[in-house]
């Protein structure tokens, strides 16, 4: 937010480059001394993880690409070539591979993260929006990284998810022609999808700038919901909450490297070490882990437009969220019942990754049918209604009061004026 | 500076719009060749129509053969499979069409291997139909290749072919 333009640096150099192009400021301004609210938990550390990663994903993405080639002939050779010949390319590739997993763990943890202290809320929309499109980009631009190795898997997720765009009524046959460059996904296909896989990660930094932006405007949302009111409710981003990223990061990236250095293909498909073969489709085409409970939505439906449709409204209807939600209370710490709705909303989107992974037969249909009908449910029907009959806790008066309460151990009523005594029991 | 709003549109409105008329109309056409490259190309386009031999396909046999990059089932029937697909009554059809209009000899079942779902490759006979089943969605086609349950919603399509002798055909 609008910091102190006027401070005057020491150093003559930089006072010098500062008062040309401002950048040490904005620096200072937005990552040292911005002002962030004092009880943020460690679900307030994801986003600096997802960030990371991002970078994570370019540099490691930009070695690979010095060593692949984007060829029906020759991908799948080139990156096991990658494995095998290349220095480091074993550690590169599965760095890459399981990098791509972990920034949707912590982009999806992320979302939950935001979904249960509403911070999708006024004034915070835009913000919201902004990081719904980082996932839909991320999302395809996973999708292109998937088929680059030319496996199996590869040749035949690009299959199905082309032919999404077929279900279109009059410009479906057209536009997937388009989208192949051919009359089935071959080598323009490919080449196109390495091209593409390269440029969108630049598009993502570029949103998740002004997905920073938006956050920087109105400042960060708190576990309590409750808007910063003074200086009292916020403590300096350094080294504050630096630290506590840093921690953070320190813990995920430990669980990140168990994968990479001992089960790197835990999170993959055995059938993409079989090159791609046009003629023999795989038993049981699965997407990767991330897309699972979106493919699960797609298979529920009987009918094939109808399928494709609902895929994409179910990522969609997060745009609409803000304004779907009609409760003014922001935490679900303090809604009862907006609670409990959550936890079962976070259920069915486990329930739906399950069933994407299983047979489309049998019980598992009518479950995933249940279940998308729950998902849709929830945003459609059960926020909106929430929002009108549900009684909300008590809020505190701030940040700072229902720091204090917690660490008074709890018990003292919403709304009562918060004791500055006993500062013993403060850790 | 002020502005006045209810005054008539000037000379310098109808400049400001006729410039950015023409701009987008410039701008249409040079985005043009950058969405064109993308169709397919004129090698993929001459691919030619190919020639196969059905001399050696036996009954009850099928061959896959591969034009413009897809697979082309080629099925000498057996008459119980003909008699099967001629049986069954349109009102059955998600995708009404009747055998004959499928086929030019009886015998000989030539279509596209391109599930119409999401273009999976289905598998041969099987499935509820003894036709074609494709596991990556679960559509059974019946032993003329129709769609008769899940979630495909059209018959395997047929492409264009033609007997050049009695026992061999040109697809394309």
């Amino acid at each position: 937010m609008a910091g102190q333009s006027s401070y005057t640096y020491k150093n003559p150099v930089i006072r010098w480059f500062d008062s040309r192009l401002p950048m040490v400021s904005l620096v200072r301004e937005q990552l040292v001394d911005f002002p962030t609210p004092k009880n943020l938990n460690y679900f307030w550390t994801l986003g600096g993880i997802a960030a990371i990663f991002l970078v994570l994903q370019i540099v490691t993405g930009i070695v690979l690409a010095m060593h692949y080639t984007p060829h029906v002939d020759h991908a799948f050779e080139s990156v096991e070539k990658i494995m095998r010949d290349v220095n480091y390319g074993w550690l590169l590739r599965y760095l890459h591979q399981n990098g791509a997993s972990f920034f949707f763990i912590a982009v999806f943890i992320h979302m939950f993260r935001g979904l249960y202290y509403g911070s999708y809320k006024a004034p915070r929309e835009v913000l919201w929006m902004l990081g719904v499109v980082i996932l839909l980009l991320m999302m395809a631009t996973a999708f292109m990284g998937y088929v680059l190795p030319w496996g199996q898997m590869s040749f035949w997720g690009a299959t199905v998810i082309t032919n999404l765009f077929s279900a279109l009524p009059f410009v479906g046959p057209t536009i997937v022609e388009w989208l192949w460059g051919g009359f089935s996904v071959d080598n323009p296909t490919l080449n196109r999808f390495f091209a593409l896989h390269y440029l969108l990660p630049f598009v993502i930094l570029g949103v998740v700038v002004l997905h920073i932006w938006a956050l920087h405007v109105p400042g960060n949302n708190n576990p309590t919901g409750v808007e910063v009111k003074s200086s009292k409710d916020t403590v300096p981003f350094h080294p504050y909450y630096t630290v506590k990223d840093l921690f953070a990061i320190v813990v995920f990236m430990a669980v990140y490297f168990a994968f990479v250095f001992y089960m790197p293909n835990a999170l993959g498909h055995p059938d993409n070490y079989i090159p791609a073969d046009p003629l023999v489709t795989p038993a049981h085409i699965v997407p990767e882990w991330y897309f699972l409970p979106f493919y699960a939505i797609l298979r529920a439906v009987p009918d094939k437009l109808g399928g494709v449709l609902l895929m994409f409204a179910s990522i969609f209807v997060l745009f609409l969220l803000p304004w779907l939600d009609t409760s003014k209370v922001k935490s679900a710490k303090y809604r009862p019942l907006a609670k409990q709705f959550f936890w079962i909303f976070f259920l069915v989107c486990l329930g739906l990754g399950y069933l994407g992974a299983a047979p489309a037969e049998g019980g598992y249909v009518i479950a995933a049918r249940i279940l998308t009908f729950w998902y849709f449910a929830h945003f459609l029907i059960i926020l909106p209604v929430l929002g009108l009959i549900e009684k909300p806790r008590p809020l505190p008066a701030s940040i700072s009061e229902s720091v204090l309460k917690v660490t008074q151990g709890g018990g003292v009523p919403a709304g009562m004026p918060a004791p500055a005594e006993s500062p013993e029991k403060r850790g | 500076m002020t502005i006045t709003e209810d005054n008539e549109p000037s000379r310098r409105d109808f400049l400001y719009i006729a410039t950015g008329a023409v701009g987008a109309v410039g701008a249409a056409f040079a985005v043009w060749p950058l969405v064109h490259q993308m169709n397919p190309d004129a090698s993929v386009q001459a691919l030619a129509s190919i020639e196969v031999n059905l001399d050696a396909i036996v009954e009850g046999q099928s061959i896959t053969v591969m034009w413009r990059g897809k697979p082309v089932f080629i099925r000498h029937r057996t008459a119980d499979e003909i008699s099967d697909a001629e049986g069954v009554p349109l009102t059955d059809l998600p995708d009404p069409e009747t055998d004959a209009d499928r086929v030019q000899k009886p015998q000989w079942l030539v279509m596209e291997g391109i599930c119409t779902h999401l273009g999976c490759v289905p598998l041969g006979q099987s499935g509820d139909y003894n036709g074609w089943f494709c596991p990556c969605h679960g559509s059974h086609y019946d032993t003329s290749g129709r769609i008769r349950k899940g979630p495909a919603p059209l018959n395997l399509p047929v492409p264009e072919y033609q007997f050049l002798t009695d026992t061999s055909i040109q697809i394309g």
